[in-house]
């Protein structure tokens, strides 16, 4: 995304050129525009720039592409890391 | 009005105070859970058996934009049960989900209402909804459109053709500054456990209960959660390092240094409360920033989940660090 980069190296963004079919499903629902395609298969442009919401891999017709996708919030997690020790606050209020 | 299906209720795109009054409140936290339109089939203007259908949302704020973008328009509108979240959080939790599609067109009649077979959806709902089973169990092609509702006019006018910008998110000084009420509002909640009683542990710290010292803690503490909250989104891009703690750290850290400045023109600032207003605001505004990384278009919970394994124990040492001053502060007087 233009002027905005997160942490490099950690995206678990895959995809598997040799299961690809080249329908470019992928190239239209990724909104970082990071699929692209290149010739009769798709190509990941820039791996760092995946925010890993999973929308190619769940659109992806032949599971050509593998993301570890989930909500990226840290109350989320810090909240989900209290739940595994039992403590719990009520969270009513919290969007995502 | 009627259709083969039975009546559809018909909606206006014009928004009125109220509607306006309504996400005003949404954005500072009042009743945003319960924020909600009944999901369903609309009609807005007077949509005909050949008019695009739209999907969003029952979010009335997403629901609200896209009738809004629709005005003097004759389009039908799909709004699916997300439990009053917008389409993105929706779509990640999965309520934005394959299988409210293809229920939400069944219990419609949709079928029966219009003649193509083509729904049209926000690109972010493409993270909940998988294109080729709605095809398979509904009849309906799936459409990913635009990324933004505003877009929306421009992409239908334009044969359903989305021009790259369109496709590819931004998160513009605009785009955060609205995000930044409902960050105050959670911020401010946290004072109740950790403001008040550092503040109330600051005001004992000369031996005897210092009313002045106390409220001075507690302002600084409320200055510390709007660096986090609130300064740290606005000047994102422009703060250093790729942590969100990080830059929070930084925020906080000239916060902290401009009020002990402006403090130390009215009274003297010891050594030691000094240490301890910096370590605390530090702490606190890169907390906030952390906390941040839920509300923006570009953060992956991989990354996320590495920034608070790093950035974690270091607040942590140096909350216990703070604790050990404020404490060494009391017996010294």
């Amino acid at each position: 995304m233009k002027g905005f980069i997160y942490l490099p190296g950690v995206a678990t963004l895959e995809l598997d050129q040799d299961i690809c079919v080249g329908c470019g499903i992928c190239s239209g629902v990724c909104p970082h525009l990071i699929l692209e395609m290149h010739g009769p298969k798709a190509a990941i442009r820039n791996r760092d720039e995946c925010m890993e919401c999973g929308a190619c891999a769940l659109n992806c017709p032949v599971k050509a592409i593998t993301v570890d996708a989930g909500v990226g919030c840290a109350s989320g997690m810090i909240n989900r890391w209290l739940a595994g020790f039992n403590i719990r606050f009520r969270r009513d209020d919290s969007c995502c | 009005m009627q259709t083969d299906a039975g009546p559809v209720a018909v909606i206006h795109g014009s928004l009125t105070a109220a509607d306006i009054l309504g996400a005003w409140k949404a954005r500072w936290g009042i009743g945003r859970m319960s924020y909600i339109v009944p999901p369903g089939l609309y009609a807005i203007g007077e949509p005909d058996r050949d008019a695009p259908v739209l999907v969003t949302a029952n979010y009335k704020m997403s629901y609200d934009l896209v009738r809004r973008e629709m005005r003097n328009r004759n389009v039908w509108l799909l709004v699916l049960e997300t439990y009053g979240i917008n389409v993105w959080c929706a779509a990640g939790k999965g309520t934005f989900g394959t299988g409210e599609v293809v229920r939400r067109v069944e219990s419609s009649g949709l079928s029966h209402i219009v003649r193509h077979r083509r729904l049209i959806l926000p690109v972010m709902g493409a993270a909940g909804v998988k294109a080729i089973e709605v095809k398979k169990r509904s009849g309906f092609e799936v459409v990913f459109a635009t990324l933004r509702i505003e877009d929306l006019p421009a992409y239908l006018d334009n044969g359903m053709q989305a021009a790259r910008e369109m496709r590819e998110l931004t998160f513009s000084f605009r785009e955060r500054l609205v995000l930044t009420p409902i960050e105050i509002i959670d911020g401010m909640k946290s004072c109740l456990f950790a403001g008040l009683p550092l503040s109330l542990l600051a005001g004992f710290s000369t031996g005897v209960f210092s009313i002045a010292r106390f409220l001075t803690a507690l302002l600084l503490y409320l200055v510390a959660v709007l660096s986090g909250t609130v300064l740290t989104p606005l000047l994102l891009p422009l703060l250093p390092g790729r942590m969100f703690s990080v830059k929070g750290a930084a925020a906080g850290a000239v916060c902290s240094l401009a009020c002990i400045s402006i403090l130390d023109g009215v009274t003297t600032v010891g050594r030691l409360d000094g240490a301890a207003a910096l370590l605390v605001m530090t702490v606190v505004s890169a907390f906030y920033a952390m906390n941040f990384t839920g509300s923006t278009p570009y953060t992956s919970p991989s990354g996320v989940r590495r920034e608070m394994q790093r950035s974690l124990p270091v607040m942590a040492g140096a909350v216990f660090a703070d604790l050990i001053v404020i404490v060494t502060g009391m017996f010294l007087s």
